[in-house]
């Protein structure tokens, strides 16, 4: 019984912060300037927020198939959702998309630095 | 030959995993298609140590530990960007890729896009092409604290 | 227990939703597609949560296979626009000779 409650307050606290990383990777979309900014607010809704949600979701489920399930559903979102976003920005830099307000002549000077 | 029985197992093993029932009938139709798959990826060519790196194993535990680390941190300093706590400042950069075989360059050019604030746009003539939210992230960078994690004589077996 | 998946359904929806909005203005079609992508992570999440709030743990298979047909839509939808680029070239090259 105590253990239930336990676990009840575990997801509520994991899943609420979940949805509220969610929302700001939602506003992310419109409140970054371009397509390359805009790849990190997604970043945001693939990795932290999914792993919250679904691991609250797990603390329900318990030490079931269920839960099995999850972690795959996890493991699938987070190995191909890098994959999708640099083949997306691959494509975009491909296709002549450059990014917006940069300081060209800072990442010259970085390129100096680095070499 | 290695390659193929791990793969068929770890197959086998996701079977039934996901199938839940344990008749005849479902169980042959899992062995069918997992026989299928192997098929297919020895027409495709693609069981070989990067398909499937069974050799990766030990060193990748603090590997892992590490970068969820800074995953779980730079979640956090994305989301304070988006909400207006912290400036957006929208940075390319281009870092030297000097590590020793293919599969540590893409195992190091996935671990910049898992976190968020930085994704690795294009790789050109050894250089990795960078964009980060923030000066801060790309200073980061720059001094190879990613790289330093990512963990040394990763090569295949067959090299 | 419900209650608080409801929220977190609503919530979720809501996020569906401003990702939408950004498909629907996206400037440029990558926007759309990185939308679209969004959308995706976030049914997937979305179904999870309805398979906790109906009781039916079988509706994660559903899930699961959204995940994976969602990351192969998006390199699709990619191989799409890369493909109709190269066309649009060989077209103008064809029409300028």
């Amino acid at each position: 019984m105590n253990l239930d409650l336990i676990a009840d307050i575990t997801t509520a606290i994991l899943v609420s912060f979940g949805c509220f990383l969610g929302i700001i990777g939602g506003l992310g979309m419109h409140r970054l300037g371009d397509f390359y900014s805009r790849l990190h607010a997604v970043g945001i809704t693939d990795t932290l927020c999914s792993f919250l949600i679904l691991s609250g979701l797990a603390f329900q489920a318990g030490l079931t198939l269920v839960t099995v399930k999850l972690i795959l559903v996890f493991l699938f979102l987070f190995f191909t959702s890098p994959t999708a976003s640099f083949s997306l920005a691959n494509n975009a830099w491909n296709w002549g998309l450059k990014p917006e307000n940069l300081p060209v002549e800072l990442a010259e000077s970085y390129e100096g630095d680095d070499s | 030959m290695k390659l193929t029985a791990s793969l068929s197992l770890f197959l086998s093993a996701l079977w039934l995993l996901l199938s839940g029932h344990y008749d005849i009938l479902l169980i042959s139709m899992g062995v069918a298609s997992v026989l299928f798959t192997i098929y297919m990826s020895h027409r495709m060519k693609i069981i070989d140590d990067e398909g499937h790196p069974i050799h990766l194993k030990g060193q990748f535990f603090k590997f892992w530990f590490i970068l969820s680390g800074k995953i779980f941190t730079s979640n956090i300093d994305v989301a304070l960007r988006i909400l207006g706590v912290k400036p957006i400042q929208p940075q390319l950069i281009k870092l030297k890729l000097d590590q020793d075989s293919d599969l540590s360059k893409v195992i190091y050019a996935n671990a910049i896009t898992l976190t968020p604030g930085s994704a690795s746009l294009h790789i050109e003539d050894g250089y990795l092409f960078v964009h980060t939210i923030s000066r801060e992230g790309a200073e980061e960078l720059l001094n190879g604290d990613m790289a330093k994690l990512i963990p040394k004589g990763i090569t295949g077996e067959n090299q | 227990m419900n209650i608080l998946l409801t929220g977190a359904a609503i919530a979720i929806m809501f996020t569906m939703l401003l990702a939408l909005i950004r498909a629907l203005m996206g400037p440029t079609v990558f926007d759309r597609v990185l939308a679209v992508n969004m959308f995706g992570t976030k049914a997937v999440l979305l179904v999870a949560v309805f398979a906790f709030i109906s009781g039916r743990p079988d509706v994660l298979d559903i899930a699961l296979l959204y995940s994976l047909l969602n990351f192969v839509g998006v390199v699709a939808a990619l191989r799409l626009v890369q493909r109709g680029k190269e066309y649009a070239q060989k077209k103008l090259e064809e029409d300028a000779q």
